[in-house]
């Protein structure tokens, strides 16, 4: 099936094209991180995680949405899903790429990452990560891949794909919350220090995941000739409204805790993030915009009216994805580290190789969606007999 | 012949992830790491300084200014090659000071008396009873030896940073890029770091195993104590009995085997 | 299955092949025209002297120095064990600057010289010191 990301129009060649050049500069400003070591990031001694591991986070997320598509379908016999899982499917594939490449380039000795399975080591929940995102990376793969091909060939999945899809609906919800064993799991790290960490990753995650879905779907619409489908996008809009509420609403727990029983090790990340400490507060305006972004997509998802109206619905994805990407993208993971566990504030800015870095891992991401999207779309086009 | 090639290509590729999962299931099976080809006598020195867990205790109610703390700090750094990064996100130390609210920020008041609130601590690996790092190190990198010294290899440390992430006393260091330039005078004795490893204090095992004390202990006209905490006759069991000692952040139950007498 | 032997774009398939054959025989060719030898590590300083025994007999650490190397590293780092004792019973701390380069004091001599014409450049040296290296 390869064959037919082959063939395309001028566009898709073009944006194959870009993609690449990006993905170009970024490989050349990796080489340099390579031999120079991660002193060109901007990560320090205090803040010891930065963009990279932020991206990952996001992205984890992104991946697991796809459950949210293949749930409905196969658990609720949702026949609506049936058109759309495919793109659920491939957006993790080309997502958990992308989350391998960012803990990858986040890495001071890259040739040794064998080492993690050299000396495999259960205590260490980097080690169940790796395991779970390459299962998943893998289940998606192959599911995605043959039921695409039954659809082709006009024939039922086989049936030993069945077991796997199943499998897959709890392995998307372990790969966000293992990732939420990362952080929350640390003594001495209050802002992460809370088990409903995992809960709030998967309600980001499954707002965020589905918004950029409703946003792919309609993309592929106007630049394919196979339609995802009306139903389809406003059944995910209505996930993404659920989500997005409860994402706020978690996030509203958190600070009543912190706020209510006021420890400092708690308080003072948050202070930091939304108001500043000891006058540092360069991430104070975005996370104000993350948080105004995510209550104007409320009202504009929970009103049935505005909801309804693609246009409208297409700026309210955009504002809960960009949204959720502030406070994972850019939040999380700093906001963790500022004040130190010593109590410095040592402020974190990315810099710009590290910037192109991530940006070139992000086109490696959309280049392997496009690549799937278009072989997707092709088939779908075929066995509707449009093409 | 179409076929065949499939079937090929599929048990090839199956075969492949088989032995890609090979080392993960081994280390169900076992945890001891192999060296059947050569079977060599190694053994500890003669006059290696033992104990059950090694503590230490620090009187700062000897020191006064940063004078007096900057001898231990030079001998630990000069023996052990640490680099003198100008750049503050890029430093790296084993040893180093800080004042009481950073070193104890959960026990700081307004009303401190004014010698406690001016003095700056030694603050260094608090070679935990349960450390944090260990805990979350994928490759084993960072280790807890038998006489309770936490340990990094900077051979199989993969630069994850993840134990930075996990200490919660700031004790580990990152080389964001080649130290060796910025190490005035090397100590052929002892080897440099490279790129894209974590270090921190290894509570001088070098020394210990020919029968000497720790660096900073040497270098600490008798402020500083090292011993064994299992050992109710030991120099440290005296002193703990006879001081009101404190630790670093006792509510994480981490159990720091350093402990100050202020 | 149908029997069929027809062979599609054959021309391209071809010279797809030739191109990939010449490619991967490229280090071959390459360096036929200039065959260098392979060098000999060259005994001096305290090795060179009548009498000197290596820890182990010298075919032995030809072939095997590098796994002495790997586990003297594990054994010293991890196991707190630094002392090594040979068949014959005498005792070498296990240290690559204090015990091998304090006989092999030739670092680029002894080490380097077999290294560079195998291309194995293992990164010892990138925190272990050569004494003699100008800083």
């Amino acid at each position: 099936m390869l064959e037919k990301a082959l063939t395309g129009s001028k566009k898709y060649y073009g944006l194959i094209t870009v993609l690449l050049a990006v993905i170009g500069v970024g490989f050349v400003c990796y080489l340099k991180q390579f031999t120079f070591g991660l002193g060109i990031t901007g990560m320090s001694r205090d803040v010891s995680w930065g963009f990279y591991i932020a991206q990952f986070t996001f992205l984890v997320g992104v991946a697991a949405s796809a459950v949210m598509v293949v749930l409905p379908y196969y658990l609720h016999n949702y026949k609506a899903f049936g058109r759309v899982t495919i793109l659920g499917e491939f957006l993790a594939v080309a997502s958990v790429t992308m989350c391998i490449l960012f803990i990858f380039v986040d890495l001071g000795q890259p040739i040794r990452v064998v080492n993690v399975l050299l000396y495999p080591t259960p205590n260490s929940v980097l080690f169940w990560d790796m395991i779970v995102l390459n299962v998943y990376l893998l289940l998606n793969i192959v599911i995605g891949w043959k039921v695409l091909e039954a659809e082709r060939n006009n024939v039922a999945p086989a049936g030993w794909l069945k077991p796997l899809i199943y499998i897959s609906i709890p392995w998307a919800v372990s790969i966000h919350t293992v990732t939420a064993y990362l952080y929350c799991g640390l003594p001495g790290r209050g802002f992460w220090l809370t088990a409903i960490l995992a809960p709030r990753f998967l309600s980001s995650a499954f707002c965020s995941g589905p918004a950029l879905l409703i946003l792919l779907c309609l993309i592929v619409r106007k630049f394919t000739k196979f339609d995802p489908g009306r139903e389809q996008i406003q059944s995910l809009s209505k996930i993404v409204a659920y989500a997005i509420c409860i994402n706020v609403f978690f996030f509203l727990c958190e600070v009543f805790v912190i706020f209510y029983s006021r420890i400092p090790e708690h308080m003072d990340h948050f202070k930091y993030l939304f108001s500043g400490l000891n006058g540092h507060g360069v991430l104070v305006p975005w996370m104000w915009a993350s948080l105004i972004l995510m209550v104007i997509a409320i009202i504009l998802l929970v009103n049935p009216l505005t909801r309804r109206n693609e246009g409208v619905l297409i700026v309210a994805c955009i504002c809960v994805f960009v949204g959720t990407w502030i406070d994972k993208g850019l939040g999380m993971i700093s906001g963790g580290f500022v004040p130190s566990p010593l109590h410095h504030v040592t402020e974190y800015v990315p810099t710009v190789p590290e910037v192109l870095i991530a940006v070139g891992i992000w086109a490696i991401g959309f280049f392997v969606l496009t690549v799937l999207y278009k072989i997707a779309a092709k088939i779908k086009e075929e066995v509707a007999g449009i093409s | 012949m179409e076929s065949s090639r499939r079937s090929f290509l599929k048990i090839a590729g199956i075969s492949a992830l088989g032995l890609g999962a090979k080392p993960v299931l081994d280390v169900f099976a076992s945890t001891e790491e192999h060296t059947e080809a050569l079977k060599p006598e190694t053994r500890k020195g003669e006059d290696v300084l033992k104990a059950k867990r090694w503590a230490l205790v620090i009187d700062t109610r000897k020191f006064e200014s940063e004078e007096d703390l900057k001898p231990m700090i030079e001998a630990c750094h000069k023996i052990h090659n640490v680099p003198k990064l100008e750049n503050k996100r890029h430093e790296i130390k084993w040893i180093w000071t800080e004042e009481f609210k950073h070193t104890f920020p959960t026990q700081e008041h307004e009303f401190l008396d004014d010698r406690v609130k001016h003095l700056l601590f030694l603050t260094l690996c608090n070679h935990c009873e349960k450390p944090a790092c260990v805990r979350v190190c994928p490759t084993k990198a960072t280790f807890k030896r038998e006489d309770g010294i936490v340990l990094m290899d900077f051979h199989r440390c993969i630069g994850c940073r993840f134990c930075m992430a996990a200490c919660p006393y700031g004790s580990r260091s990152f080389n964001f890029r080649d130290p060796r330039p910025f190490i005035e005078e090397r100590n052929p004795k002892f080897p440099t770091r490279m790129k894209g490893v974590v270090e921190k204090c290894n509570f001088c095992v070098e020394r210990l195993a020919v029968g000497e004390l720790p660096a900073c202990v040497e270098a600490s006209n008798g402020a500083l104590t090292c011993g064994d905490l299992d050992d109710p006759k030991s120099e440290v069991r005296e002193l703990l009995r006879s001081n009101f000692t404190i630790r670093r952040k006792p509510a994480l139950g981490t159990g720091p085997s350093v402990f100050y007498i202020v | 299955m149908p029997n069929n032997k027809k062979m599609y774009d054959k021309g391209k398939v071809v010279a797809g092949l030739i191109i990939f054959g010449v490619l991967i025989t490229f280090p071959l060719w390459y360096n036929h025209l200039k065959v260098a030898p392979a060098p000999e590590p060259k005994l001096v300083g305290k090795a060179a002297k009548a009498g000197q025994e290596c820890i182990e007999p010298k075919s032995f650490m030809k072939a095997e120095h590098m796994l002495v190397l790997d586990i003297w590293r594990d054994t010293v780092v991890r196991s707190a064990k630094r002392v090594y004792v040979n068949e014959s019973g005498k005792e070498f701390e296990m240290s690559l600057t204090n015990t091998c380069l304090d006989c092999h004091t030739e670092k680029a001599e002894f080490c380097d010289k077999c290294h560079n014409y195998a291309l194995v450049l293992p990164y010892c040296w990138d925190c272990h010191i050569d004494p003699k290296e100008k800083m």
